[in-house]
Order: structure tokens, then sequence, then C-alpha cells
């Protein structure tokens, strides 16, 4: 029986270690902050000041596959003659923001489902523009455990 | 051609909601992921889909890559006048398919 000196064995652990935290090359195109977040809602909303309310986002608080997570939007209680003109959704850390943007009219009902990537355990906001030229956010907190769009 | 399911009544009352489901087969790559040779793949997603009925695009939505392989998208419209509507996906590398599903109104 060869014996693993104490040295070796400590150069093994070491190895080991330097593998887990080595990330793929690809993990670089995961944000780290949400400016451009900030920034693609600006350009969304024109500068205006989203209010939060009025939209329900449904989405499942763990997602175990990130390729596709069930998104459902709702603007329920709209009053007369008031319709959804556009939600835009907006996530924090996939490669880019935007994840959906969606054109409604007074013919459409204010309810959509799909399904998103996210590339991280993430915020997820939804903002709806309505006919009356108001803004209104939802948010959404989101755990990942498979992350999607950047590892091959 | 890309396989396509749309799910839409045939028969609708005037002036109800109808639901309509579309699912489109589609790779939907980001130009994030990296291949089998270590390079990054070419962006290849659809990145519009829009719904024509009764005269009007009553539905559009643009798609970025982080919407899911095989892009599922359910949304309602008005019945309004018995006619054709017209489903079409658009995308990267010159994609373009359309669906038509007639509707009758009562």
């Amino acid at each position: 029986m060869t014996a693993v000196s104490r040295r070796s064995a400590l150069g093994i652990g070491a190895g080991a270690l330097a593998l887990v935290t080595v990330k793929p090359a690809a993990a670089q195109f995961v944000r780290k902050d949400g400016a451009a977040t900030l920034e693609a809602i600006r350009a969304f909303t024109g500068g205006k000041e989203a209010a939060p309310g009025k939209i329900v986002m449904d989405i499942p608080p763990l997602v175990e596959n990130g390729n596709s997570a069930p998104l459902k939007l709702d603007v329920p209680g709209l009053g007369d003659g008031v319709f959804v003109r556009r939600i835009g959704v907006f996530n924090e850390k996939n490669p880019l923001p935007e994840t959906v943007t969606l054109h409604l009219g007074p013919r459409t009902a204010p309810r959509v489902q799909t399904r998103i990537r996210l590339a991280d355990s993430q915020t997820i906001t939804a903002i709806a523009e309505l006919s009356d030229g108001t803004f209104h956010s939802a948010t959404a907190d989101v755990i990942v455990t498979l992350a999607a769009c950047v590892e091959g | 051609m890309a396989r396509a399911l749309v799910n839409a009544p045939k028969t609708a009352k005037a002036g109800e909601m109808m639901e309509i489901k579309t699912l489109i087969s589609h790779v939907m790559e980001t130009g994030f992921r990296p291949g089998m040779d270590g390079r990054i793949k070419p962006r290849d997603i659809i990145t519009e889909f829009a719904c024509e009925y009764d005269g009007e695009v009553v539905f559009r939505a643009a798609l970025h890559p982080a919407t899911s392989a095989n892009p599922y998208l359910a949304f309602e419209t008005r019945a309004t006048r018995s006619g054709p509507m017209k489903l079409t996906w658009r995308g990267d590398n010159g994609f373009e398919q359309t669906e038509t599903v007639d509707i009758t109104v009562e």
C-alpha cells in the first residue's frame, strides 16, 4: 500500500478547490449589476415614473430549469375604455436586460403567457403602459437552480 | 419549415375573448453560448411574432434571447368578425413562417 504523504494530499485538495472556483468563460456575460436594466426600463418608459401595482406578474419563486420559466402577466381591473398598450419585461442578470416586449391593444385582453430564460437568481420587473399614458410595474424575485443562456 | 402549433377556437360568440395559444419549434440560439469547439455560436432567434385578425395587428411580441427555445405565447383577443387569423413569426437568417386559422364568429 502506498501511503499518500501529507504534502501531496494537501496538493490534491488545493487542485480540487481550484477546479471548483474556475467558472466557465461564458459566465462573463452574466451582468454584475442592474445598471443596464435601469437604462432599458428608462428607454421603455421614456423617463416616466412607473407606479408599483395594477400589473400582476406570476412566475414561480423557485425555478428549477432556467431554460424555461413560465411567466404569466395580467393587468386586472382596468376602467372602461382603458387598455394596455405595451408590457415590457426586464431582467437583472441575463446578458441582455430585455426579456420580452408585448404590444397589445383595445382588442386584446391584458393577459399573456410565455416562457423565459433566466441566467441566474434575480429580480424580474414587468412594466405596463396603459392607454392613458401611465406606467405600472411589478417585480418578482426568482431563485434559479439551473442557469440558462450562457452555458453550453 | 418549423413545426408550429396553434390552438384557437374554431367558433366564437361576437364580443367574447378568444384564447390563442401558439408554440413554434425553434432553437432560439442566444448568441452567448459556446459550441463544441469553444467558440460562441452566432445568434439565431425569432425576433418578432404578430397576430393579424380582422384587418388589424391585434397582438405583437418582440422576442429577445431571453425567450425560451420553442417560443410559447398565449394571449386573448376579442372575437369581432368571421375570417382568417394570420399568425406570423419572423427571425434571424430570414426566418419567416405564417400560419392561418379560420375563425367563425356567430
